[in-house]
């Protein structure tokens, strides 16, 4: 069903697009990066894609972005309409009447619509799914009308209880649809058929006020195409980690929220799995947080809900990335009791760490990596600034680290990484003990520039069993656009009890919902071997508000039993918490369908080091680094020059491009057949 | 701190509140009553082994049982010393409101965590369950003059002998409520966390070494302590007055005073409550223990940078006699604690509103509206809805109050509308801001919210609220006005009704397709309201916040 192709991944970040580039019959793979053009995107988007020749010539192209990610935390979507039930104008701002912080009642909330862009339309369904009063569909065109006098440019629909009965909502959308002059109008139960109406209401305003942002951003990048006379597939990485259609992109732009760090993660699992190590923590280290998430058994944790910032809520299945303030801009501190923090706050990357000499004088998590030589004071990654300040770093380190805890420089600039290490495992104990998981059988992914420089803490820290740094950690969310399937998740509110479960008829709705999945993802003009649909419920005991996910052991079109149900959530709950409560009804609150569309295997041997590399070569020279209260001798290489099998012995430093591993003493790395490095215990 | 490192001692606090957090998320996920589940009404710890002393808590407990829980440890350090000793795999349950703070429906699991055959410290699980008797459903009684009338008092007992469950209090527990399979599940949400806690803590322990641990925990209170002096030291020195005042006590309508005297002196603070009201034959009396765990709360939301242990405590001094409401003991009814305390944390905000304007905080809307509808479904089982409602917070130096937010007292989300739609024969017709209901100010109140519901089922239904702000309404800081009252009405053949007891009423009967409607206050402002900038006056008249006749 595949045919041999090009296809180029495209990562658009803040300051650099990274791009990988496969010929699926070469077997050639390529990486490029240029500067990104922020506001205008498609330039550098463009001029990064020529890099692999004409554009006439390529196969396809899949994009993960963060414009969607970017407009709801930079408040820069569009000037949305929300219509809603009689009652209920207010739900969006009233939020689930939380506060910004458990402690401090200080702290302001901006609702994406204000009020007055919110309106009220005669209609009302009850829980059960009765019509009590059917939609007045003259006065849902009022309502468009008036919005779009205010300057509305892109409208919701959310009704309260519609997840149980959508016909009034449908019909509000059929009478504005009517009237309405662009595509941006979506109704709830279209995109959340879920009850909770503040989280409902949430999603479908977001992505309403992602829709003229996300259409007008393809818009630029599918005209600059045409422009390259591009006849290939263009298609968009979702926050699920997998790929859709740019037209459904445009309907459903909720879905890309986080897109970017979805496709970082499936790339991360994908080379991870090839490499024999199914179980992953991913670990990315940027300027002003640590990303983390769990990949057991080669499959990526989903979240069905996210927080983006306070109130702003997005419930779709995204891939789980738990985010604590931990960076390389971290800022390190002693409080008035002489207490040593690192964090939560951040000098970014502007101005950055001390060593940048941007204007920033406290010290960050990355001055105690230069203090110890763990970063090359010379070659500072990204390319950015010709060399680091390093006597700045040591001065405010000492100063305001060293001097209050009497501790020596060095001892002070190792306090600070070590704090910062103990965040780090803190946040993968989260994802991993938290969640019944064991690290001991797991292995650390670091992707981005920072992970690797502290890799070999995690596994100390944690009893993680080793880590597996990629061949090109800085190019992983490129990387993962390419490996990425195609995929499509839906989710419908039932509310059964499984007493008296007619398997039958929940066989026959999982068919249905099975088949509009799989026709979705059929659609979406990806080459794909194969569609697998995957069925998970949402059940709890009844009483229960919170529920647990149980995936079912079933293929589309078996049939189902309560038995199978039964034996499926026991085992989910075992797991989850320590004690079952026999005779208690249970209940199926959502059934969760996913078509996945699986892409053609990449071949992770295209990324490997040429056969001619030669590990004499690969030496770059010694340095002393501080390991452990004391200066090391540690052998510095050119990590990309060390042939396939070498082994280098800790305490040493690999330099490339755009990452540095640290091995500490007592680890060594070993070079796979892919070129990744594989960190253990010596 | 001379023993341990400060990496070490940074790294293990780390640890240690990590564990009371994922003891907290256990619970949340596991219970059964949307109390707990949606709205945390719940907190954990690590307590001291001897004092009770709160050690380690977790960041999302709910704020005033972080105040609260040593003092429910403490009654257990009583109980083994006087009676009955203690076994490894003993875990103890009570409620008692007047050994342990808060009122009834909170139901403490006490653990010690054995090290070696001695207790290291104790493990401890709060939580509010649904129903535990009473005269009304959901316990919140407003014309209660006793604690019997408020629901059954279990003092502290062996749920657990050496790791074996006592099925006779269980027994107990389940007989004594409308709600058997509600509890049943809350309490097994209960013992996951304490089981999850249990487990972690020792493999803590057992990777640092018991001296370690100890000396962290030392440290961590020491810690707490210097940076609450610190705090302290920077007011300027003097007595600052402030009082304000409750409704009613729902028996009697009169109006209760919480007068406080706060006295800054170098680095200590006093806090005199002395000239309050007198106890009360109502249900808004409160015990010693809650009124510390409050000034607790206060101070803590004003010193946010000051860790959660008993450390805060040291410099502080309490005046909170028996003779006043705020240090009752059994069995003046506590149910309506909420409503003392939140006043109690206002009156703490006015007084350190003096000593330090630039960050005075105006009143938030200090009720929570305990409301409880309930009736029989045509099957003959019975229906109980009952939840809190939000108001709005109060005008601060960096911005407006928060609208429709929740109590400080608390962290708890709202159950969705949707949720409750599901559960229970009510339908809601109006869930929306309240216009003209915050406290004008250069930054003004937060909005309160207007909740309107319509009875569905057939049978109609009984309706009990506990709530506040009735007749003094949230106060403004700097210049800013006040909020509007907190106001409670429903449907009768005649039309619509108030209570004579402003917020506390019960035994109301609704038919069907009758409703019911509260509106709920907004928060103080702060500063004078004619600095408030023109944009963000057009903007409030733009939104329907504020209608222009209520602006002269």
């Amino acid at each position: 069903m595949s045919k041999l192709s090009t296809i180029v991944g495209v990562d658009v970040g803040g300051t650099f697009t990274d791009l990988a580039f496969f010929d699926e019959a070469t077997r050639q793979f390529r990486t490029a990066k240029v500067p990104s053009n922020r506001g205008d995107e498609a330039v550098g988007f463009i001029e990064g894609l020529k890099q692999f020749g004409p554009l006439a010539s390529l196969g396809s192209i899949v994009h993960g972005t963060t414009v969607g990610t970017n407009a709801l935390l930079e408040r820069k979507g569009a000037k949305i309409g929300i219509i809603t039930t009689p009652g209920f104008r207010d739900a969006l701002e009233m939020r689930r009447r939380d506060r910004p912080n458990t402690w401090g009642l200080w702290g302001d909330f901006k609702p994406i619509a204000t009020r007055e862009f919110r309106l009220e339309v005669p209609e009302r369904t009850l829980a059960d799914g009765t019509i009590r009063q059917a939609v007045e569909t003259d006065a849902v065109q009022a309502a468009c009308r008036e919005l779009l006098a205010k300057g509305a440019e892109a409208l919701a629909i959310v009704f309260i209880n519609s997840y149980a009965n959508p016909a009034n909502e449908r019909a509000a959308y059929e009478a504005a649809k009517a009237i309405w002059p662009n595509p941006h109008i979506a109704y709830s139960a279209q995109i959340l058929p879920e009850f909770r109406e503040f989280e409902r209401t949430s999603t479908v305003a977001i992505n309403a006020y992602l829709q003229p942002v996300v259409a007008n951003y393809l818009g630029k990048l599918e005209e600059g195409l045409k422009e390259e006379a591009f006849p290939g597939s263009f298609h968009i990485v979702q926050s699920n980690g997998g790929i859709m259609s740019t037209a459904l992109a445009r309907k459903f732009p909720v879905r890309t929220a986080l897109s970017g760090p979805a496709a970082g993660v499936i790339a991360a699992a994908a080379i991870a799995k090839a490499a024999g190590y199914p179980d992953i923590i991913t670990a990315d280290l940027g300027g002003t947080s640590f990303d983390v998430s769990v990949v057991a058994n080669g499959e990526a944790a989903l979240a069905a809900q996210t927080t983006i910032d306070f109130g702003l809520v997005v419930r779709t299945p995204m891939i789980e990335i738990t985010t604590i303030g931990a960076g390389g801009g971290s800022i390190a501190h002693v409080d008035g009791s002489g207490f040593l923090a690192v964090g939560p706050e951040s000098a970014g990357s502007r101005p950055g760490p001390v060593a940048y000499a941007q204007g920033n004088t406290r010290p960050t998590l990355t001055d105690a990596n230069i203090v110890l030589g763990r970063i090359n004071a010379e070659k500072p990654i990204g390319g950015k600034l010709k060399r680091l300040d390093v006597e700045a770093a040591r001065a405010a380190i000492l100063a305001q680290i060293g001097t209050p805890l009497g501790l020596s420089l060095e001892a002070a600039a190792e306090a600070i990484i070590r704090v910062a290490n103990a965040k780090m495992a803190g946040a993968i104990r989260l994802v991993s003990v938290e969640r019944g998981h064991d690290p001991a059988k797991f292995t650390a992914v670091p992707f981005g520039g920072g992970g690797a420089l502290h890799v070999g803490a995690l596994i100390n820290e944690v009893g993680l069993k080793s880590a597996l740094i990629p061949r090109y950690p800085g190019i992983t969310s490129a990387l993962g656009c390419i490996i990425a399937d195609a995929r499509h998740d839906q989710v419908s509110t039932l509310n059964l009890m499984l007493d008296s479960l007619d398997g039958e008829a929940l066989g026959k709705r999982m068919a249905d919902a099975g088949q509009e999945a799989h026709s979705i993802v059929a659609g979406s003009g990806l080459t794909v071997e194969r569609i697998d649909v995957l069925y998970e419920l949402d059940m709890h005991y009844q009483g229960q508000t919170h529920t647990v996910s149980v995936p079912l052991p079933v293929v589309m079109g078996e049939p189902v039993t309560e038995s199978i149900v039964r034996a499926a959530f026991e085992t989910a709950y075992a797991k989850a918490f320590s004690r079952l409560l026999p005779g208690i009804p249970v209940r199926i609150v959502n059934l969760r369908t996913a078509a996945v569309g699986r892409r053609p295997a990449f071949d992770m041997a295209a990324l490997a080091p040429a056969s001619s590399a030669n590990i004499g070569k690969a030496f770059v020279g010694r340095r002393d680094v501080w390991f452990d209260g004391a200066w090391h001798d540690a052998g510095i290489w050119d990590r990309l020059a060390l042939p396939v099998g070498a082994v280098v012995k800790g305490p040493a430093i690999l330099e490339q491009g755009d990452a540095t591993t640290v091995i500490d003493p007592g680890l060594e790395a070993r070079v796979d057949r892919f070129g990744n490095l594989i960190v253990e215990r010596a | 701190m001379s023993t341990l490192d400060p990496v070490t001692f940074s790294i293990l606090t780390g640890r240690l509140e990590q564990i009371a957090d994922e003891m907290d998320a256990t619970l949340y996920r596991s219970a059964f009553n949307p109390i707990i589940a949606e709205a945390r009404d719940a907190c954990h710890g690590l307590y001291h082994a001897e004092t009770g002393a709160t050690l380690v808590q977790g960041a999302k407990g709910l704020p005033i049982f972080v105040g609260a829980m040593a003092f429910a440890v403490k009654a257990v350090i009583d109980k083994v010393s006087t009676q009955g000793g203690l076994d490894e795999g003993d875990t103890f349950i009570f409620n008692d409101p007047y050994a342990g703070g808060t009122h009834l429906n909170d139901f403490r699991l006490v653990r010690p965590l054995m090290r070696g055959g001695k207790i290291f410290a104790w493990l401890a699980s709060v939580g509010h369950w649904l129903d535990i008797g009473g005269n009304v459903p959901g316990g919140y009684n407003p014309r209660a003059t006793e604690c019997f009338q408020e629901g059954v008092l279990i003092p502290p007992v062996k749920l657990f002998r050496k790791g074996v469950l006592q099925q006779d209090i269980v027994d107990i527990l389940q007989s004594n409520t409308r709600l058997p399979r509600s509890n049943w599940g809350d309490l097994n949400g209960q013992l996951n966390a304490l089981d999850l806690g249990e487990r972690r803590f020792h493999a803590l322990i057992d990777e640092y070494g018991d001296g370690v641990v100890t000396a962290t925990l030392q440290a961590a209170s020491a810690r707490a302590e210097a940076l609450m002096r610190q705090e302290i030291r920077a007011l300027p020195d003097g007595v600052y007055s402030f009082e304000d005042y409750l409704d009613n006590d729902g028996i009697l309508d009169e109006r209760l005073t919480i007068a406080l005297e706060l006295t800054i002196a170098g680095e200590m603070m006093t806090l005199d409550f002395s000239r309050s009201s007198p106890p009360c034959r109502g249900p808004v009396n409160i015990a010693r223990s809650t009124a510390v765990a409050c000034c607790y709360v206060a101070l803590k939301h004003m010193f946010t940078n000051v860790p959660a242990n008993a450390g805060v405590l040291n410099p502080i001094t309490f005046d909170i006699p028996e003779t006043t409401f705020l240090g009752v003991t059994a069995p003046r009814p506590v149910a309506g604690y909420t409503e003392t305390i939140l006043r109690m944390i206002g009156v703490i905000f006015g007084a350190l509103a003096k000593a330090d304007p630039a960050r005075a905080t105006a009143a938030p809307f200090g009720t929570i509206n305990a409301l409880s509808i309930a009736g029989h479904r045509a099957s003959g089982e019975r229906w109980v809805m009952f939840s809190f409602f939000g108001g709005g917070l109060g005008g601060n130096p960096l911005s407006d109050g928060l609208n429709h937010a929740n109590n400080p007292i608390s962290t708890a989300t709202i159950p969705p509308a949707e949720v409750m739609e599901a559960s229970y024969p009510v339908m809601f017709t109006q869930w929306g801001l309240r216009p003209d209901s915050a406290g004008a100010g250069e930054h003004r109140g937060g909005l309160g919210a207007v909740y309107e519901i319509e009875v569905l089922s057939g049978g109609g239904a009984d309706v009990s609220l506990l709530g506040e702000r009735g007749r003094f309404a949230p106060f403004g800081v700097n210049g800013g006005g006040a909020g509007a009252l907190n106001r409670f009405q429903w449907q009768t053949v005649e039309g619509w009704k108030e209570p004579p007891m402003a917020s506390k009423v019960t035994g109301v009967k609704l038919k069907q397709g009758q409703r019911l409607r509260l509106e709920t206050p907004g928060g103080g402002g702060w500063g004078d309201p004619g600095k408030r900038s023109p944009e963000a006056i057009v903007r409030d008249v733009a939104q329907g916040f504020v209608t222009p006749g209520e602006l002269t």
